[in-house]
């Protein structure tokens, strides 16, 4: 008898587990997560930027194209089975040189958002949450910046700063947090007045924790986004520096393996470098692209039911 | 009256930011940059050689004056010598500015009106075939690099196959011509991805506005309802996206003029940069700043004139 009513009681807690597994809303992350799950190009290029960014990590450590820089056989050889991108002009597999490029590439778009992100995040919630002087100050800031051109903005820091990777990665990262700022800015203001906000501050919360613990991760959508584009312009721009000659030195990247290009094409009809820096290239910034318009679709909550 | 309050006020707010543009060129070139004299004399040059440079560049003044002399050419866009070709600067520019938009201006013009009218297609067909695959080909175009179009290009179509002069410019009118459609070429494809997609993004985003539900409702045929009601609301974000770029066109195309020796603003920006040319890189820093701020004023004001609900306080 007892045992019966056990079983009946454990049935329906179960039932009631379900229901309440159904019930139960997912949270922006989790829906977003799933959604991206069943956008096959979107797992593609996450897969993309996985595998790429594991190339960069095992080479940065020396593990892979450590022997970027010897000489394995004679300059500008063509593709062949034991040089599948040709060589260099000093006889280095190119395939080996794009290798470790994956490393530079990785790193300008790293560093380059780890400087970009926490300013524009913080500049703008300060600006958003407190108005007043401080948001003032602070927009006439990001207007002063994004006022000046930003190739002139990063010639002269460059120059300034000497060639090198450092100077690409302070270069492009203080020209690229205006962006998110701005859109940190606008979003942090239309929340400071919502009712979880207000019901914070009623709480005694203060305003560092309405701003950081309330507010912040209400917004965090926006950074996720932005990163993702902004990592592939940063590589994309590693090129144009790297053409000025203010990039990354004594040591190839794809930027200067394209424009080494310049001489090796016209005469010599070499274009494996080109078009090996390239192709590598080309796979990394549309995954980026790829990953970019997916997350925007699917964490934007205004896109949210159009497609 | 409202509207004018805010234009003068929009207006006066140009002097904290153009004295903000000048205090942050000042601040990299005349502060953190210290003294350029070695750079400009090289190794072998005395004390006494670089002192005397330094009288005559000017960089023995106080800080402000040095200060002051950004914002003054800022308004009398006078800015001196070149320190590489002793030519006025205000000249090179004026020089330059000509080859520059005889390139970029029908290049721009032409990627704007074929990216508007591909965008119209796209979105007539949106979650077609035909979507996908324009959406498909701009993004990937989108993920090539600049500096490699231009290598192919120039290489294969101007090369190899000799349909266009490798590089060059002549200048008058019909003498240009040949020289700038290559790059202009080059130009259309860069950014008619990127163009696309905008204009894609803001015509569909009208498309689901409630008006668009109404006209269907009423029985309007999607024919009528792309070109009488959506366009022509999608038009202020379109109008803002190219006026905003118009100052960019000044700038030109670095790499574009480079490699085609055009002999426009971006040549005389990596030449500056060659040769250590401050002045010349601070005045095109300045100028092009000027024009930037000028123009953003200029899509606010166009804002508000073709969109009445902007009411802006």
């Amino acid at each position: 008898m007892i045992e019966a009513i056990m079983k009946k009681e454990s049935a329906l807690n179960k039932m009631n587990e379900k229901t309440y597994l159904i019930e139960r809303s997912k949270s922006l992350y989790q829906d977003a997560f799933e959604r991206l799950l069943k956008d096959k190009a979107a797992v593609a290029a996450a897969v993309v930027v996985f595998f790429y960014s594991v190339i960069a990590i095992l080479s940065s450590m020396g593990i892979i194209a450590a022997d970027w820089n010897t000489e394995v056989g004679p300059s500008y050889s063509p593709p062949s089975a034991s040089f599948w991108l040709g060589t260099d002009i000093f006889g280095r597999d190119v395939f080996t040189k794009i290798i470790h490029g994956t490393q530079v590439a990785m790193s300008v778009g790293l560093f380059t958002s780890l400087i970009a992100i926490p300013v524009g995040v913080i500049l703008g919630a300060i600006s958003g949450y407190y108005g007043g002087l401080v948001d003032e100050l602070i927009v006439w800031f990001y207007t002063t910046i994004s006022s000046i051109p930003s190739i002139m903005l990063i010639i002269s820091i460059s120059l300034i700063m000497g060639k090198g990777l450092v100077a690409v990665y302070v270069a492009l990262g203080t020209t690229s947090w205006v962006s998110l700022c701005r859109l940190i800015r606008g979003e942090v203001m239309k929340h400071k007045n919502r009712d979880y906000v207000q019901a914070a501050q009623a709480l005694g919360g203060s305003k560092l924790r309405q701003l950081f613990k309330h507010i912040l991760p209400n917004v965090t959508h926006i950074v996720i986004i932005n990163a993702s584009l902004q990592f592939q312009i940063a590589i994309k721009s590693e090129v144009i520096l790297s053409f000025l000659g203010i990039g990354v030195q004594s040591q190839p990247s794809w930027g200067t393996m394209i424009d080494d290009a310049k001489l090796e094409l016209v005469g010599r009809g070499v274009w494996w470098q080109l078009v090996g820096a390239t192709i590598a290239m080309f796979i990394i910034v549309l995954a980026f692209n790829i990953l970019g318009d997916a997350l925007r679709d699917a964490l934007d909550p205004k896109l949210k039911g159009k497609n | 009256m409202n509207n004018l309050i805010y234009f003068i006020r929009r207006f006066l707010y140009l002097i904290p930011v153009l004295l903000g543009v000048c205090l942050i060129i000042f601040f990299l070139f005349n502060i953190v940059v210290g003294d350029p004299t070695p750079l400009l004399l090289g190794k072998n040059a005395t004390i006494e050689q670089m002192e005397t440079l330094r009288e005559e560049l000017g960089l023995n003044r106080a800080l402000y004056l040095q200060y002051f002399d950004i914002v003054k050419s800022a308004f009398t866009l006078d800015f001196g010598r070149s320190w590489a070709t002793k030519q006025q600067i205000s000249q090179m520019i004026i020089n330059g500015v000509v080859p520059t938009l005889s390139m970029t201006l029908p290049a721009f013009f032409l990627s704007t009106f074929i990216s508007l009218i591909v965008a119209i297609v796209v979105a007539f067909y949106r979650g077609g075939k035909v979507d996908f695959v324009v959406r498909a080909a701009c993004i990937a175009g989108m993920s090539i690099p600049s500096l490699s179009y231009i290598l192919f290009f120039q290489y294969y179509l101007a090369y190899q196959e000799g349909l266009f002069p490798i590089q060059g410019y002549d200048y008058g009118f019909p003498h240009f011509i040949p020289f700038i459609i290559l790059p202009a070429l080059i130009w259309i494809i860069l950014s008619i991805g990127p163009d696309v997609r905008f204009f894609r993004t803001v015509i569909l985003d009208e498309l689901y506005q409630d008006y668009v539900r109404t006209a269907k409702a009423k029985g309007l045929s999607q024919v009528n309802i792309l070109f009488k009601h959506v366009l022509r609301n999608s038009l202020i974000p379109v109008i803002t996206y190219v006026v905003i770029q118009l100052p960019y066109l000044i700038l030109g195309a670095i790499l574009l003029e480079n490699f085609f020796s055009i002999p426009g603003i971006g040549s005389m920006i990596l030449s500056a940069l060659n040769s250590n040319d401050f002045p010349v890189l601070k005045s095109l820093a300045v100028i092009t700043s000027l024009a930037l701020i000028i123009f953003s004023l200029l899509t606010d004001f166009l804002y508000t004139l073709v969109d009445p609900r902007v009411k802006l306080s």
